[in-house]
């Protein structure tokens, strides 16, 4: 793997021209029929979901949409969605359990937007029943953080049994230019706040928060995107087949997420 | 095990924390002038009142165990995980001095306290967090102590109460901050299919993760007045949209107008109010 800094991969994770979950879905899926709307406000393009095939079997596949173009990023709200777009999500979820289909997610997104709207119509208590929702799925779910993991916005749709994460994605509590603005009012010191935050996805699979690393082509990703998606494809069936033979996908993925900082918290037990 | 001496001995405990909270320099510093009006309220009197301000019925952000000792019956508070802090896992520069520092000035080892105790009669687990730690922000002791709180309460099959107040995740603890908004979920959602009853109440202020998380799942939901609640602070949805925020925005009367709170329930009667819920949703009231 490319030797980089934090701050180099951020960029590139950030960069346009970087596969997006679209690209991942006309690539790796059959037959994919999109589904629109959270039945209750609006239709968030910023998350993108649907029925497709995968490998002959039916799944439900979910991720953050930023599009490709100007016009497109402001549809999609730069991938920052709303409510509506985890309301969607959650819909799709129970729908998936239903069909008994898997879930896959694909996670690419700056975080859920602040904005007054999004506010108002609950915000949190979207981002929080879509992890409630997730986390006791009785389906398998594999998640790929393909881009930016952007805090709450991005783990809304990253309670899954198996979490897989590009070379060059980053994933992280919040921006780095947020947090260097929050410890030191100083936004500009982000290169600096990038390798402290422990983002890179080497870190990641360090701490346990990522199950596996899918290397990147040398330059990154938007420079050979085929290599990509035969990577991203070949990780996801790896962590996808053993998965679909647990019968309790809920408790094997419950134990995941229990363990997340419970050991570091009961290290110093006795205090 | 539980003999009347140690209930005393617990009791004299809480008794002592809360009274040192009641003189911490917040609540000094809100007696001298009420941020809500301007007024100088003398302590006693602010004390008398719940830290409630008589002038302008502003609620003042209270510590853990005054919060505890507010609503839970008289020798009935039982501390859980009570030792349990978080090392500084990422080795952040500086983490473990200010750790140490804020241990030292609250009397608290972590930013949330838990219990098992009596309201009315009828027992329960409570856990409260403390804006005085870290901001109330959740690492990985934080999201670790609530999500034991609640299998705490569904082992033993008791109720559960979770007073929020959070500035959101704690930056020092990263993206392991981040992980306890899943877990803490996942432990309620588990919780809940249990057919365990979970009450979340409100405080001043609440936002970022726990509002993303365990804040916003409570089978009821409870807000004491005027407490700031949202998922993103005023501060940078007024930096994204470039506009001034309304008055009244994310407070918790403007959430009860938009149907994510179910009461606002002023701090006197709070305690009176958690009892009928307790008693409403007590097991043997259930049918089939
Ligand atoms: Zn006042």
């Amino acid at each position: 793997m490319a030797d980089r800094t934090a701050e180099q991969r951020v960029a590139l994770a950030r960069r346009a021209g970087r596969p997006g979950t679209a690209d991942y879905i006309a690539h790796l899926f059959t037959d994919f029929f999109e589904c629109r709307g959270d039945r209750l406000c609006r239709e968030d393009p910023s998350i993108l979901g649907g029925v497709a095939l995968y490998y002959g079997r039916p799944v439900t596949v979910l991720g953050h949409r930023k599009g490709k173009s100007l016009e497109e990023n402001l549809t999609c709200n730069f991938g920052m969605p709303g409510p509506e777009g985890y309301r969607k999500a959650q819909r799709l979820m129970k729908q998936a359990e239903k069909f008994r289909r898997p879930v896959i997610t694909f996670i690419d997104t700056p975080g859920a937007y602040p904005g007054l709207e999004a506010e108002a119509r609950g915000q949190g208590e979207a981002i929080a029943s879509t992890l409630a929702l997730m986390s006791a799925l009785t389906v398998p779910a594999v998640a790929v953080v393909t881009g930016e993991g952007g805090s709450g916005g991005a783990l809304a749709l990253g309670v899954a049994n198996a979490v897989l994460m590009l070379e060059n994605a980053v994933y992280s509590v919040l921006s780095p230019e947020g947090f260097a603005s929050i410890l030191w009012k100083d936004s500009a010191r982000s290169g600096e706040a990038a390798e402290l935050m422990k983002l890179t996805a080497a870190d990641l699979l360090e701490l346990g928060v990522v199950d596996a690393v899918i290397p990147e082509p040398e330059e990154g990703a938007h420079t050979a995107p085929e290599a990509v998606y035969a990577a991203v494809d070949q990780a996801l069936a790896a962590h996808l087949t053993p998965l679909l033979k647990i019968r309790d996908c809920a408790g094997h993925r419950y134990q995941k997420f229990r363990a997340m900082g419970a050991l570091a918290a009961s290290g110093r037990e006795g205090l | 095990m539980d003999n009347h001496l140690f209930l005393q001995r617990r009791e004299r405990l809480m008794a002592l924390k809360s009274r040192r909270e009641g003189k911490s320099p917040q609540v000094r510093a809100v007696a001298g002038k009420c941020p809500g009006c301007g007024a100088a309220i003398p302590k006693a009197e602010l004390a008398k009142n719940l830290y409630v301000c008589p002038e302008c019925g502003r609620h003042h952000p209270i510590g853990a165990y005054l919060r505890l000792s507010l609503i839970l019956d008289p020798n009935s508070f039982r501390e859980l995980d009570e030792r349990l802090a978080a090392p500084n896992a990422l080795n952040f520069p500086g983490y473990d001095d200010k750790l140490k520092a804020l241990r030292r000035a609250t009397g608290l080892t972590e930013g949330a306290v838990s219990a098992r105790g009596r309201i009315d009669g009828r027992e329960c687990v409570a856990c409260v967090l403390d804006s005085r730690f870290f901001m109330g922000s959740m690492g990985s002791a934080l999201g670790e102590k609530v999500t034991r709180a609640v299998e705490h309460a569904q082992k033993y099959k008791l109720p559960l109460i979770i007073f929020s107040a959070s500035g959101g995740a704690r930056m020092q603890e990263g993206i392991l901050s981040l992980m306890q908004m899943a877990k803490t979920s996942a432990a309620l959602e588990r919780f809940s299919r249990a057919g365990g009853f979970y009450i979340s109440v409100f405080t001043h202020p609440t936002t970022g993760g726990v509002t993303a998380s365990f804040a916003s799942l409570g089978d009821i939901t409870l807000a004491e007045p005027g407490a700031l609640i949202g998922f993103a602070g005023p501060r940078v949805i007024e930096q994204t949209i470039g506009e001034k925020l309304p008055d009244g925005f994310q407070r918790s009367e403007y959430l009860e107008e938009h149907g994510f709170v179910d009461a606002i329930v002023p701090r006197g009667e709070l305690r009176a109010a958690l009892a009928r819920l307790l008693m409403l949703h007590e097991r043997g009231n259930r049918r089939g």
